[in-house]
């Protein structure tokens, strides 16, 4: 067949099932070092993501199986449940997946309408109303000496687990200990003598984070995604960090700290690329990009909360209108 | 001329303050986050309307038409004034929890609305009907709004009751489960306004599912002429 006769071979499926796969290096990562607890809240996640996508299609009378099995729900589901700490009772990832889909999602429309990216949407929404349970995390295997087995971690989803046992394993996050160090005016050299860091980021987290990295090369390979976004993200995180990193060593954390540390990398590359929320025009990929690299590394330095991915995209999504607007490309032959 | 039965419904249904109108917003998702603090805001609101409506109606005849709206916002002020000294009088813990929001209830624009729209054109009783209608309608929205954000955020029902009702009414207070953990988001503005929405769906969704009103039919007028 002649050029214009060349079927594409893309669809929204075949986009999805990428983006499983691109995810998977850094899952594996991230059992690997804090224990099956994450695989718990993912196949959570995903199950209660079909059957409120299921139910919302019902409802508004649209076909159940096309949509279910296109796995945009499972994306939505899977990079949601990362956010999630990495052990949480079943009812959080319920009420999380709810309001990611029907307040995500559906209400707008569908997949496709929606102008907030919908697993930052219930992220948030779980953050803002269940503060105890979002910031529980738990020490990686390597530093805490226990290796938690799935029953364990099972335990702990559908509560019958020992809650005392647990409390010893119960940490802040890196990027929580830096802020709240920094906060009682500790260096940062003195900081990151605790066992929870790494040698640039947090302990096991820079691993997960490198898991991330080769799966978002891996997607931009397959042109899944485009540079723009990631690189421009990426880039204002580094230039924010770099700038304040030279001025004061001792009060700011190095900009590889930044990108190792939280979820800047998986955020780069999964969640600020989320095609219906993000810019659309190649030159307002890199504003969006540039935006919430600076907004994340506001929230975290200067901010209430020592992570700040959701709200930088959610902050960013509102934006996108305004984005596009001004980066229309010229047309051939037009001033 | 409209009827009674017109003005019930009205106020209470078809022309809701709160669901169909979407006025007084700002009393309405400030104060709902418990079912007593809207109880007492619906009633404060309830009384001005009445009084507001009635005393609007009654000077009708004499205020000239270029001045009518700075006139209908005194005695609008003046009734939210009274019911502000009598609820601080009667009421002062629920006074301090309203706080601002009850002189507030003079920038409701429910009430100057319902003075420009209906007491200013009606006799008196039917302007005060209409007032206690509107207010009724849009307590009803109030309660429910914090029922439903009290239950939801707090676990809780009627707490702080004796807030309005006397030491005595503690009792009322309802624990759904004692180890409820709470979802704050309900108690946050944004859940005033997820609440809200999910008031007006179900609304909506009761109006569409009542049958229209049948049409007569027009076969049967047809074949008798």
């Amino acid at each position: 067949m002649t050029s214009p006769h060349i079927a594409p071979g893309n669809s929204l499926k075949r986009l999805m099932t990428h983006v499983i796969i691109a995810l998977i290096p850094g899952t594996l990562a991230y059992a690997w070092h804090f224990g099956p607890g994450v695989l718990i809240n993912i196949t959570l996640a995903i199950l209660f993501a079909l059957m409120f996508e299921a139910l919302a299609l019902k409802m508004r009378s649209r076909a159940v199986m096309p949509h279910l099995t296109d796995f945009s729900a499972v994306v939505a589901a899977w990079l949601f449940a990362l956010c999630l700490p990495m052990h949480s009772p079943w009812w959080l990832v319920l009420v999380g997946i709810g309001f990611t889909m029907i307040a995500g999602k559906h209400v707008y429309g569908g997949l496709g309408f929606n102008p907030f990216n919908p697993a930052m949407v219930g992220y948030v929404v779980l953050l803002i109303s269940f503060p105890r349970e979002m910031t529980t995390w738990y020490l990686p295997g390597s530093v805490s000496g226990e290796a938690l087995t799935l029953a364990d971690a099972l335990a702990y989803s559908f509560g019958g687990a020992d809650i005392h046992q647990w409390d010893a394993l119960s940490s802040a996050t890196p990027l929580d200990q830096l802020k709240t160090a920094v906060g009682q005016h500790m260096a940062i050299s003195e900081i990151r003598l605790s066992p929870v860091f790494g040698n640039y980021g947090g302990k096991g987290w820079e691993w997960v984070s490198l898991g991330w990295f080769v799966g978002g090369l891996w997607l931009l390979a397959t042109r899944t995604i485009r540079w723009h976004i990631p690189v421009a993200l990426l880039g204002g995180v580094l230039a924010m960090a770099l700038v304040f990193y030279l001025a004061d060593a001792e009060r700011y954390a190095s900009p590889l700290f930044h990108l190792l540390s939280g979820a800047v990398i998986i955020g780069a590359f999964f969640i600020a690329t989320d095609p219906v929320t993000a810019a659309t025009t190649e030159r307002g990929r890199i504003v969006y990009g540039l935006l919430i690299g600076f907004l994340i590394y506001v929230i975290r330095v200067w901010g209430g909360y020592p992570d700040g991915i959701a709200f930088a995209v959610l902050l960013a999504n509102m934006c996108v209108p305004f984005i596009d607007y001004y980066t229309q490309p010229r047309i051939y032959g037009e001033k | 001329m409209t009827t009674r039965r017109e003005i019930t419904h009205n106020g209470l249904w078809n022309s809701n303050v709160a669901l169909v109108q979407l006025l007084g917003l700002c009393p309405l998702l400030a104060v709902t986050s418990t079912v007593i603090n809207g109880l007492g805001l619906g009633i404060a609101t309830l009384i001005t309307l009445v009084l507001s409506n009635s005393m609007v109606s009654l000077i009708r005849g004499f205020v000239r038409n270029e001045v009518r709206l700075p006139v209908f916002v005194l005695i609008i002020a003046s009734v939210v004034t009274i019911v502000e000294l009598t609820i601080k009088a009667l009421f002062y813990d629920l006074y301090l929890v309203l706080g601002i929001f009850i002189p507030l209830i003079v920038t409701n624009c429910a009430i100057i609305g319902r003075a420009e729209g209906f007491a200013s054109r009606n006799a008196v009783g039917p302007a005060a009907l209409d007032g206690l209608m509107m207010g009724l309608g849009f307590l009803i929205a109030l309660l429910i709004l914090g029922g439903l954000r009290e239950i939801i955020g707090f676990g809780t029902l009627f707490a702080h009751a004796e807030l309005m009702f006397g030491d005595d009414a503690k009792s009322l207070m309802i624990e759904i489960h004692p180890d409820y953990p709470g979802f704050l988001l309900a108690v946050l503005p944004p859940g005033a306004f997820f609440g809200l929405a999910l008031l007006i769906i179900v609304k909506n969704w009761l109006d569409l599912r009542r049958p229209a009103p049948q049409p007569q039919p027009l076969e049967a007028a047809a074949d008798s002429a």
